[in-house]
């Protein structure tokens, strides 16, 4: 950090406009940007910002549908706005590399790994095919890959996505660059996974005094990979700083409430004393046709008004549960009761008013809204359905439900989903919702999608709505920020099983379970030396999937917990 | 690979039963025909008793499950009977005829397959461009006339007014490979012309459909150039799309050739079919028709098995 650094990147007044409704708009708006040889720099705000946008003009690049309209881009003294496309696609994968934020799909399927780690290299002629493959699982076994040797002659789906986002990093570095470009590389996994590509990416880019771009919109992560920090709001600079000094004292406003995201905090209730559940899911199994049993043995109970979080990895049958309990799907063994008495396993065979009774909002409201229909539709349908409501009474109802989702009924009426924000967008998969007037709402990861001050409102919302309707909300997510805003009570979930389930404030507070010991210390927190220390305690052998498979299935607690 | 060749075996076991069905389809369709094929046979001057004699001959006094089970027998042994009208045997007299359609058809097929696919990834590579645009004018104008009238065309401008290939594809005994492909040339040109379009407007599409994935933005971004970003990290995974346009279009240079093997005077099954109907020639009609459908069943089938084989997922499983 001490040593004196030469400017690698230069960018001044960059202007970057996008081709939408026929016209160009401006989307980056006039953006300096100065970066040092081995700096790390990461550039963070809420999604529209502009910063893949930013991080791909670095590379000269400009996505189908844009265009650099203004300013300069100057890369170790060469400058690429005015450098012929040949010119700038040697530096692409040579001297600049990037890696995209889903690993899974920016790994061509058709390829093996290696082969697609060495095609820079062998395209710029810098090593010969086997040199150019031992490299690479040097690289891999630097980035603790399992089986280096074996591992780049798989395809991508032979191999999970926390080991791809790492081979994607190796990728990045089979030319040795000068600069690499992180765009938002850990977003699409889990909180145990994230840690081990975050370790990784650090140690190479540390290994190779590599200067970074990374682009992410978590607060908690940038800080532990950049020197230096700069937000950006609607495609301007709203401040830079270095990490310590951005998060001890941030300047502008819109960074203050940034850092201010997390406060949300709602009440925690508590079950009543005595009285039926209104969901009971009772020792249910579930599988898909002919696949391996999803859950094994599942049994949590949701009391009238409350919030249960649902948390665990991908693929511990969080999801699977909420279908058996709408009648998606129908399980194995064990039942649901609802206030008591069984619901029918199959919603075929539900009446419309136990149909009525559970709703489903969804974690991409981009493909659960119907494009093709006007919200007013979308919203009317369900109270049509379940309501009878026709004419007049039906407009008022959907009126009356925009105003419960904070949205102007004259304004949004007779819209399209299209031309709403994400936020909105979700805000009506709410009022579809509730159109139905049901007493309990399965939220699947419903915010998971969103920025978080976005996200915030969201949460915010269904919290006033619990208490204005009395709901009952089953939360599935894998943000522990989310279940410590909104949860009364928790229950994790591990392969299929509930493997701990309680008070919110119980689960927070130790001893807990080692798999949720696993999932709560794996959630980056703000401090810069987070990591460090995090790797300092456990050994860098001991997290992420390494980890979650060091958990004996066996381990009396595991199963004592689940009672 | 032993998860494909079971599901390889379960499509051609689907594809027996539908066969079957169409058999089935076909050989009551033909009876539902109007008319006396004994009578259409002997003509109006028959007598009650020589009608009665040949109707016993022919099987025709059997009921009609027992024919279909006798035809079915003798079909799954490629005898379909003889011909009412000539007496010969159906397999023989058809057998050459598919041969020569089969002929014709791979002949057009090896010329359009590659350069519809090679111009659909230079037209994918330079899309909006002027060549991409002249190119898909110039097939569309070709798939939208009528195939006998390209034939005409085609017989004015290179047989008549140059005299550069014979205007009739007449096949002779002993002719020698070469020759056989000069003579039929504008019948195979004219297919090709028809079925390029097609397929070169799939490949382009499945191609462009693809330009937006993540992972062709990686290959930008690595600095590949952009034909091999088409050619190595698209085409790979556009085949599924392509390879079952190629079949349907194959099925097509099969059983869709009536009209240019009339233009051209090719003994190609499609006249022989034609021929039989008119001629109310039932075994040959019947022949022809499971012919044509076997052909459809097997190329779809060949496009799927193509389109699994082209997944990595499929041939990799985890």
């Amino acid at each position: 950090m001490t040593k004196k650094k030469d400017v690698l990147l230069k960018i001044r007044d960059l202007k970057i406009e996008g081709y939408s409704d026929e016209t160009w708009v401006p989307i980056i708006k006039g953006v300096d940007l100065t970066l040092h040889r081995g700096e790390v720099m990461g550039l963070i705000g809420e999604s529209g910002a502009g910063k893949s946008t930013i991080g791909a003009a670095c590379m000269g690049y400009a996505r189908d549908g844009t265009r650099i309209s203004n300013g300069s881009i100057e890369f170790d003294g060469m400058e690429l706005t005015t450098a012929t496309e040949a010119d700038r696609r040697m530096l692409r994968g040579s001297r600049i590399a990037y890696v995209a934020q889903s690993a899974a799909a920016s790994f061509n399927p058709a390829h093996k790994i290696i082969d697609q780690h060495t095609e820079a290299p062998l395209q710029y002629r810098l090593k010969k095919r086997l040199e150019a493959q031992e490299d690479a699982m040097e690289l891999y076994e630097k980035l603790r890959l399992p089986n280096p040797q074996e591992i780049g002659f798989r395809y991508p789906h032979q191999v999970s996505g926390g080991q791809l986002q790492r081979a994607m990093t190796a990728m990045a570095m089979s030319c040795r660059p000068d600069l690499i470009i992180f765009d938002e590389p850990t977003t699409a996994l889990d909180v145990t996974t994230q840690i081990e590509v975050l370790a990784a990416i650090r140690d190479i880019v540390d290994e190779f005094n590599t200067a970074a771009i990374y682009i992410t919109h978590d607060l908690a992560v940038v800080a532990q990979m950049a020197d230096t920090i700069k937000v950006l709001l609607k495609g301007e600079e709203v401040e830079e700083a270095p990490t310590k000094e951005m998060l001890d004292n941030p300047q502008e406003e819109y960074t203050k409430s940034l850092w201010a995201v997390r406060s949300f905090e709602s009440p925690q209730k508590q079950r009543p004393k005595d009285g039926v559940p209104l969901i009971s899911v009772r020792h249910v199994d579930a599988a898909y046709t002919k696949g391996e049993k999803i859950l094994d043995d599942v049994s949590f109970d949701i009391y009238e008004g409350m919030t249960v979080a649902v948390v665990g990895e991908s693929g511990s049958g969080k999801s699977t549960t909420a279908r058996v309990i709408t009648g998606l799907l129908p399980p194995m063994k064990g039942e649901v009761l609802f206030k008591g008495t069984p619901f029918p396993p199959d919603y075929r065979n539900r009446t419309k008013d136990q149909l009525r009774q559970c709703q489903m909002i969804y974690q991409m409201a981009d493909t659960a809204l119907n494009p093709k229909l006007k919200i007013s539709e979308l919203i009317g349908r369900p109270a049509q359905f379940y309501g009878g409501l026709k004419g007049v009474a039906l407009k008022n109802r959907v009126d009356a439900l925009l105003d419960m989702i904070e949205l102007e009924p004259s304004q949004y009426y007779n819209r399209y989903p299209t031309e709403l924000s994400g936020g909105q967008k979700q805000r009506i998969g709410i009022a579809r919702a509730l159109a139905a007037e049901p007493s309990f709402i399965v939220c699947d990861e419903v915010t998971s999608a969103l920025d978080q001050l976005v996200a915030e409102g969201i949460l915010r919302l269904l919290d006033r709505l619990q208490r204005d309707l009395n709901l009952a909300y089953m939360f599935i997510t894998h943000d522990l920020a989310t279940v410590r805003s909104i949860a009364d009570e928790v229950v994790v979930m591990q392969h299929g099983k509930v493997v701990e389930q309680g008070p919110k404030d119980d689960m927070f507070t130790p001893p807990h379970h080692p798999y949720t010991d696993l999932l709560l210390s794996s959630v980056p927190e703000m401090d810069p030396n987070w990591l460090t220390t995090l790797l300092e305690e456990r050994g860098i052998d001991n997290v992420g999937d390494a980890a979650a498979a060091r958990l004996d299935p066996k381990d009396p607690k595991l199963t004592g917990a689940n009672a | 690979m032993g998860d494909i060749l079971g599901l390889v075996a379960k499509r051609l076991g689907l594809g027996l039963v539908i066969l079957l069905i169409i058999s089935v389809i076909i050989f009551f369709m033909v009876e539902l025909l109007p008319g006396d094929i004994a009578q259409a046979v002997l003509g109006q001057g028959a007598t009650p008793e020589n009608l009665a004699a040949l109707r016993k001959e022919m099987g025709l006094d059997q009921p009609a499950i027992v024919r279909y089970l006798g035809w079915l027998k003798g079909a799954v042994m490629l005898d379909f009977g003889n011909s009412i009208v000539t007496g010969a045997s159906v397999s023989e007299t058809i057998g050459t005829r598919f041969a020569n359609t089969l002929f014709l058809a791979a002949y057009a097929a090896a010329i359009a397959v590659p350069i519809s696919i090679v111009l659909g990834v230079l037209v994918a590579l330079a899309r909006n461009s002027i060549f991409d645009r002249v190119a898909n004018v110039a097939t569309l104008t070709s798939i939208s006339s009528p195939e006998f009238f390209l034939g005409y065309i085609l017989i004015l401008y290179l047989a008549v007014k140059t005299g550069m290939f014979p205007a009739i594809a007449s096949l002779r005994e002993g002719m020698d490979f070469g020759d056989l492909l000069y003579r039929t040339f504008l019948p195979a040109l004219t297919l090709v012309l028809v079925v390029t379009a097609h397929m070169m407007r799939m490949t382009r599409a499945a191609i462009i459909n693809l330009l937006a994935s993540p992972y062709i933005e990686m290959a930008r971004l690595k600095g590949t150039p952009p034909w091999k970003v088409i050619v190595k990290h698209a085409l790979p995974n556009a085949w599924a799309p392509i390879i079952n346009v190629v079949a349907l279009n194959l099925a097509y240079l099969i059983t869709g050739v009536v009209l240019v093997e009339v233009v051209f005077v090719y003994p190609g099954i499609g006249q022989a079919l034609v021929d039989a109907v008119s001629k109310r020639d039932f075994p040959v009609v019947q022949a022809c028709c499971l012919i044509f459908a076997a052909t459809f069943i097997l190329l779809n089938l060949a496009a799927d098995v193509g389109a699994i084989l082209t997944n990595p997922r499929l041939r990799h499983p985890k």
